[in-house]
């Protein structure tokens, strides 16, 4: 034991800070925050010293999963919300990625003001993403936004983008897309040129075709970069919560688990914290879930990690 | 919408057909090289024209930023910054003044907080290494809905609710963790050699760390530290939430939702503020972006 704290003291010593700030604003709330969904707590009764009032919610099991697993429409409809979150998680992902890796393959070429390129194609990632939802809801406005005035311009319908329909949907996801190319186009740039140059050569020589390449060469070589922007961009656009809620606020066509949660924290009468934290554990229990399968189909593939 | 996908599509197609005659020859015909070019500038158009047409509409007053036929220069001149910038639009400055405020303490307590640790977990090999990281890395998974009500809970307990320190203690919840993570890759890339040079000259393990390791890794600690700045500065959800709703409390990214709430559409000096906050923003984006992307893999990359 003696020895043991004397070879590692300096690096236990070192950790300690983050494990603190760790334990005390994340695992300690995490605990209490499963706690919590097996409760009835809400502004009415959680403890609130300034109003001198003493915590008084009670324990109620299960019931909150019951009732928002129910699909019920006053608990979110947790299931159509879910289909909802998957859509736009895995096509806000799939965009990113596809177009990301066009324009990183386009980039990486030899092109007279390639700088000039880059430089205006990673300004969606510079610019702060609350002020770019508030362009797009101005270029989105189905009276004076500037995209239907162009659509009507040509003659062609001008819908309502981001109304009470699932053009919404479709609307926010093309946002979100607008703001992730360019992490997806850069990481992925960094990754085609760490490819060694003399792959492509030999497989030039061997009469490789360049769809072959491609597919032998590039996107092997991209393998790992790949592996795990795509699962930080599933983890990040599953839990994305600003994009949505700055541009559509509570409209139930745009809804997604994590705005639904913050609907039921903040919105309104209603407050519930119980429901707000059951759809918390939820949305996490998914994500865990996705990331076993993610790891066990990575390692299938001979990525270690 | 629909330019956005003709785009994409086009860039795309473009890219792989453009791979084929490059490759080949060694230089592209003219029809390749007109081709190259028009997917990468439509990209560009479809990439900037949303701010380009923020900038427009920033110098135009509220009544012509809703005109049915849009001019790029319509009664234009700089009211709109004027009014933002004297408060009388609502407390811009303050606004501002609150968002680095906060921004600036998180990533200040971030930052020195996380690098010792990004240290021991680069170089010493000691049991519940791997568990640690990949607590950092499960950390990122958090929903912030899994987390909102005990913070909320534990603010309201040491009465720090509607505060802006309560909002800093709530951000390094996820920043510390990324920044830890962010911080090791950097060290991972700083040459062991260093500090083993520097034990031999009798240095401790803090020393070398303290003295050595510390400065070469300068770099990574401004990228990490822009990186948790800029997280702090846009986050909507923990602000809108935590803070007060007197007007001076709010952060910039609460505030200037106040533009654009029922009955009061001001696009114009909406525009106008949004120009302000992005120019900063975006000139430090461009001078740390080249550093943020080895960072960013390197810590996500290896393990």
């Amino acid at each position: 034991m003696r020895a043991f704290l004397v070879r590692h003291w300096y690096a236990y010593a070192m950790v300690l800070p983050v494990v603190i700030v760790v334990g005390v604003l994340v695992l300690f709330p995490l605990a209490q925050g499963i706690y919590f969904t097996l409760t009835n707590i809400n502004e009415a009764n959680i403890a609130n010293p300034v109003l001198d009032r003493p915590a008084s919610y009670e324990f109620v099991g299960l019931q909150n999963y019951l009732h928002v697993l129910s699909g019920s429409e006053s608990y979110g409809a947790f299931w159509s919300t879910l289909v909802r979150t998957l859509i736009w998680t895995f096509g806000c992902v799939f965009f990113h990625y596809v177009v990301g890796l066009g324009l990183a393959l386009l980039i990486n070429r030899p092109v007279r003001m390639r700088g000039l390129y880059r430089v205006l194609l990673i300004l969606p990632w510079a610019v702060p993403p609350f002020i770019s939802v508030f362009a797009w809801r101005y270029l989105f406005n189905s009276q004076y936004g500037i995209l239907n005035q162009g659509l009507a311009t040509l003659g062609l319908p001008t819908p309502v983008w981001l109304g009470q329909s699932d053009l919404a949907l479709f609307s926010v996801m093309v946002i979100n897309i607008w703001l992730g190319v360019p992490f997806m186009m850069v990481t992925l740039l960094g990754g085609l040129q760490s490819i060694p140059h003399e792959l492509y050569e030999a497989a030039e020589m061997d009469g490789a075709s360049p769809w072959q390449r491609f597919r032998n060469v590039t996107l092997p070589g991209l393998r790992s970069v790949s592996s795990t922007v795509i699962l930080l961009g599933v983890i990040w656009t599953f839990n994305l919560f600003h994009v949505i809620y700055l541009t559509a606020g509570q409209n139930p066509h745009t809804r997604i688990l994590v705005t639904y949660a913050f609907e039921r924290f903040f919105s309104g009468a209603t407050r519930d914290y119980a429901v707000a934290s059951t759809y918390g554990v939820l949305i996490l229990s998914l994500l865990l879930v996705f990331v076993m399968f993610y790891r066990r189909a990575m390692r299938r593939q001979g990525e270690v990690w | 919408m629909i330019t956005a996908n003709a785009a994409a599509v086009s860039a795309t197609r473009g890219g792989a057909a453009l791979a084929k005659l490059a490759l080949r020859r060694g230089e592209r015909s003219l029809l390749a090289s007109i081709g190259l070019h028009g997917a990468l500038i439509s990209a560009s158009f479809v990439s900037v024209f949303p701010i380009f047409w923020v900038l427009v509409t920033s110098f135009k007053p509220d009544t012509k930023a809703i005109s049915p036929q849009p001019k790029l220069l319509d009664e234009s001149n700089i009211d709109n910054y004027l009014n933002v910038l004297s408060g009388a639009k609502g407390d811009f400055l303050g606004w501002f003044g609150n968002s680095v405020l906060i921004a600036g303490l998180t990533t200040a307590l971030a930052v020195f907080v996380a690098a010792s640790t990004g240290y021991a977990l680069s170089r010493f090999r000691f049991p519940g290494r791997r568990s640690l990281l990949l607590g950092f890395l499960a950390i990122q998974m958090f929903p912030f809905a899994v987390l909102i009500v005990p913070l909320y809970n534990l603010l309201l307990g040491l009465g720090l609710q509607g505060r802006a320190l309560g909002l800093v203690l709530v951000y390094c919840s996820t920043t510390v963790p990324f920044c830890t993570y962010m911080l090791k890759g950097y060290f991972d890339t700083v040459p062991t050699d260093i500090d083993e040079a520097g034990r031999m000259d009798g240095l401790s393990p803090f020393g070398v760390f303290w003295r050595l390791v510390l400065p070469l890794a300068k770099p990574g600690l401004a990228v990490t530290a822009f990186y948790a700045f800029v997280t702090a500065w846009g986050e909507v959800a923990f602000a809108s939430a935590f803070l007060s709703a007197a007007d001076e409390s709010k952060t910039l990214a609460v505030g200037l939702q106040v533009f654009i709430q029922q009955n009061r559409t001001e696009w114009g000096h909406l525009s106008a503020a949004s120009i302000l906050v992005a120019l900063p923003a975006v000139a430090v984006f461009y001078l740390v972006q080249r550093f943020l992307v080895g960072g960013l893999s390197a810590g996500a990359v290896k393990g």
